[in-house]
């Protein structure tokens, strides 16, 4: 038997109202009964865990691993490795690769890489429409087959609203969620920031926040019309936190996640014209951070996102309007997170954060993770809460450099990242 | 008309009055920079009267008019102002250049470092793009448009026609009439103007003119009847309707309609107004043909002056990125 005993830390168990000092026993890549002590002829690991948090592993279920196609950028295995930086136990990559994640063999391609190379669990997602073209169904049953764990069309929106109802409808099928990039086409059209004061000044092709607004009221009646959830990535704007906080309360089974960058920065940052404040949905205005995160205190969001986006340096640096959007998230996002919803602005608390990042995660995409139940897959991670460290970008374990939180000062971190029993991190 | 303040004699500023190396935008200047630029721009401006137009003060630099945007008018003015200063000037065009190839714009221009280019002149379609190059190169980087975010010295040559035929620009009332949402123009010039003391009303339509603008303290206004008799200045944008703007306005027909000068409405202007227009003019649809060749109108003096405008940039310009980088002393 290979046993763990990770000692008197704080273990915040949110699926099973859990928080208290304990241990924490691992045995043979399961959680162990509370209680329970290692049987004295197995070898014992030892963690001292005084003064941390044990958590469920985290999830992150919105990441960019740009395989396959786009290895420059990152890599299955740099990629799950900047995630166990970050304390990601298991991450949800998304299907904008190249080729697009719309068959099975693609989804059975990154199983496959990931079994080899990744050092935490991958769960694909599979495209809605094929080629990510918002034109024909992709096919959806071979690939919940292949093992994909939700739906999306990530990084582009299916604007056909009859197709994304018959898509909501056969994916009930399968019981497979769709998750959705808010973004009307027409209202956006080449706009590469808030649309408002700062993008006026600038000069710069203003997204104005209906056109992601907009979007998610299709969804909140789309996902009643066929009580498919529909799960809203990356939320930027206040507008879309009225309308899902709406929707929720008749019991619509509509979702929303947030990324810390759009509760960390406003547009004021693009004066700089850095191509690492733009991203998409774009930054907006300190009145939308605060709409953000009072979805998040009374629990209108319900999942915590990075939207990790590696792109090249090369491909980064160059003129705002051409340059592509997205930033780095994985190791960044705990501090971030920690630092604004739970120190400064007080929203959230501890077992809030942790459940923000594990059971509903967990819940929303049917997986058998998130929690410390006995029998669980041994999925553990480490916090200390109260950790101040600075972002240094060069440390980074992602292939790419694109953050904009360089020299940031944040405070709470993952200090070890356990995936079914073993460590494949620590500070 | 008042008497004109060009001329008293301007004399160049002494060395380490301007320090910087480029000219980026007008947003970040001050007052007094502005000033100092069409001071010297007034004393460069008596070199185009000579019989022989040229002054030795850039001899031996390189000067590359990189135009990723096309443009001939703003091209051959620098082009004109970099001869008459004695520079040595190439001209590089999108398609004659490497970017059509895919190469970066960073790259491109490193190349151009490389050969020792002391000066570029940028016009480009993104905005931001001047300063993204000003961060990363020693040559000096002259902004000549980018996007709709800034065309400085558009600017400062309205601001500085303005100052000559008006005698100040403080307390002025300036209307800038048109396309403003996508005129760099327009940005530029309201920048100068309100550091300068003037006041400003945009007016075009509601699509083209949207609310937040009054956040950088300007009027806006949807009828152009409200600024007839009470502007001293009116800045005509050339108005175009291609296909991206079909959203925006009806008709070139319909916007010469409520927005255009036409000889009705220019009657009631101030006696004293000029009529700006930045070029090139569409005859009939923003002013009346007529008017274009009025009396009042200043639009070919813009042209003139702007060539003294851009050899005071360059100069300035030039001189600061100077005493920033000396060169080695000759072995």
């Amino acid at each position: 038997m290979n046993c763990t005993l990770i000692k008197q830390g704080r273990v915040i168990d949110p699926a099973n109202r859990r928080d208290e000092v304990a241990d924490l026993l691992l045995i043979d890549g399961r959680i162990a009964p509370p209680g329970s002590k290692p049987s004295p002829d197995s070898k014992t690991e030892e963690i001292d865990a005084r003064g941390l948090i044990v958590a469920p592993g985290l999830i992150d279920l919105h990441v960019h691993l740009r395989e396959p196609g786009q290895s420059a950028k990152e890599t299955i295995a740099s990629g799950t490795r900047a995630a166990a930086a970050g304390g990601f136990t298991s991450v949800v990559c998304m299907p904008n690769t190249t080729p697009a994640v719309d068959s099975p063999s693609v989804v059975t391609w990154i199983l496959e890489k990931a079994r080899a190379e990744a050092c935490i669990n991958v769960f694909p997602t599979g495209a809605i429409t094929k080629a990510i073209a918002g034109e024909e169904l992709a096919p959806i049953g071979s690939m919940h087959k292949a093992g994909i764990v939700a739906l999306t069309d990530d990084g582009r929106c299916v604007q056909n609203h009859e197709l994304m109802r018959r898509a909501l409808e056969y994916a009930r099928m399968f019981n497979l969620p769709v998750m959705d990039h808010c973004q009307d086409y027409n209202l956006v059209g080449k706009g590469v920031m808030h649309e408002g004061h700062v993008s006026t000044v600038l000069g710069l092709p203003g997204w104005p926040a209906a056109g992601e607004e907009i979007i998610v009221q299709r969804n909140a009646l789309l996902a009643e019309l066929c009580g498919t959830p529909i799960h809203c990535q990356h939320l930027s704007s206040g507008g879309s936190v009225r309308i899902l906080r709406e929707a929720r309360s008749r019991g619509v089974p509509l979702s929303g996640e947030i990324c810390p960058h759009h509760i960390a920065l406003t547009d004021e940052s693009l004066r700089s014209f850095d191509t690492n404040f733009k991203m998409n949905p774009p930054l907006r205005t300190q009145r939308d951070i605060d709409l953000l995160i009072e979805g998040v205190a009374d629990g209108t969001i319900t999942i915590l996102a990075s939207d990790h986006a590696p792109h090249c340096s090369y491909e980064k640096e160059t003129e705002f309007d051409i340059a592509p959007f997205g930033i780095l998230g994985l190791e960044t996002q705990l501090g971030l997170f920690l630092k604004i919803l739970v120190h400064e602005k007080k929203a959230i608390d501890l077992n809030r954060l942790v459940a923000m990042f594990t059971i509903e995660p967990a819940r929303l995409l049917n997986l058998d993770r998130g929690t410390l139940s006995t029998g669980a897959p041994a999925d553990v991670t480490l916090i200390d809460p109260s950790m101040e460290w600075i972002c240094d970008k060069h440390q980074s374990a992602s292939r790419s450099r694109n953050t904009p939180f360089h020299g940031w000062h944040l405070k709470g971190r993952a200090v070890r990242t356990i995936v079914a029993g073993k460590s494949v991190w620590q500070l | 008309m008042s008497p004109s303040p060009s001329t008293t004699a301007h004399s160049l500023p002494p060395a380490g009055a301007w320090t910087r190396k480029d000219l980026v935008g007008i947003e970040n200047l001050s007052p007094q920079e502005i000033t100092l630029l069409l001071d010297t721009a007034a004393a460069f401006k008596e070199v185009g009267t000579r019989e022989i137009k040229k002054v030795p003060a850039l001899r031996g630099k390189t000067l590359v008019n990189f135009f990723v945007e096309a443009s001939t008018r703003t091209r051959t003015s620098f082009e004109l102002a970099a001869f008459r200063l004695s520079a040595d000037v190439v001209n590089i065009s999108a398609s004659g250049s490497s970017l059509s190839k895919g190469e970066t714009l960073k790259d491109t221009a490193k190349n151009l470092e490389a050969l020792h280019a002391d000066m570029i002149v940028l016009r480009h379609s993104s905005a931001g793009a001047s300063q993204f190059l000003a961060e990363r190169l020693q040559s000096s980087i002259i902004n000549a448009g980018d996007g709709a975010h800034e065309h400085p010295t558009q600017a400062l040559l309205d601001t500085f026609t303005i100052r000559e035929k008006l005698g100040r620009i403080q307390g002025l009332h300036v209307a800038i009439v048109g396309d403003i949402l996508f005129s760099r123009v327009a940005r530029s010039n309201i920048h100068a103007l309100l550091k300068l003391g003037a006041r400003v009303t945009l007016v075009g339509p509601s699509t083209l003119v949207p609310r937040t603008f009054e956040k950088l303290g300007v009027t806006v206004t949807h009828d152009l009847q409200s600024v007839l008799a009470e502007a001293d200045v009116f800045n005509l944008l050339r108005i175009q309707h291609e296909r991206q703007r079909k959203e925006y306005f009806p008709s070139l027909g319909e916007y010469t309609a409520l927005f255009g000068l036409t000889k009705a409405r220019a009657e009631q202007l101030k006696p004293s107004a000029l009529i700006m227009h930045p070029g090139p003019i569409n005859r009939g649809v923003e002013i009346d043909s007529d008017i274009a060749d009025s009396s009042r109108s200043v639009i070919l003096d813009q042209v003139t002056n702007g060539l003294a405008v851009r050899m005071a940039v360059l100069y300035l310009c030039s001189t600061a990125a100077h005493h920033k980088h000396p060169s080695p002393s000759q072995p």
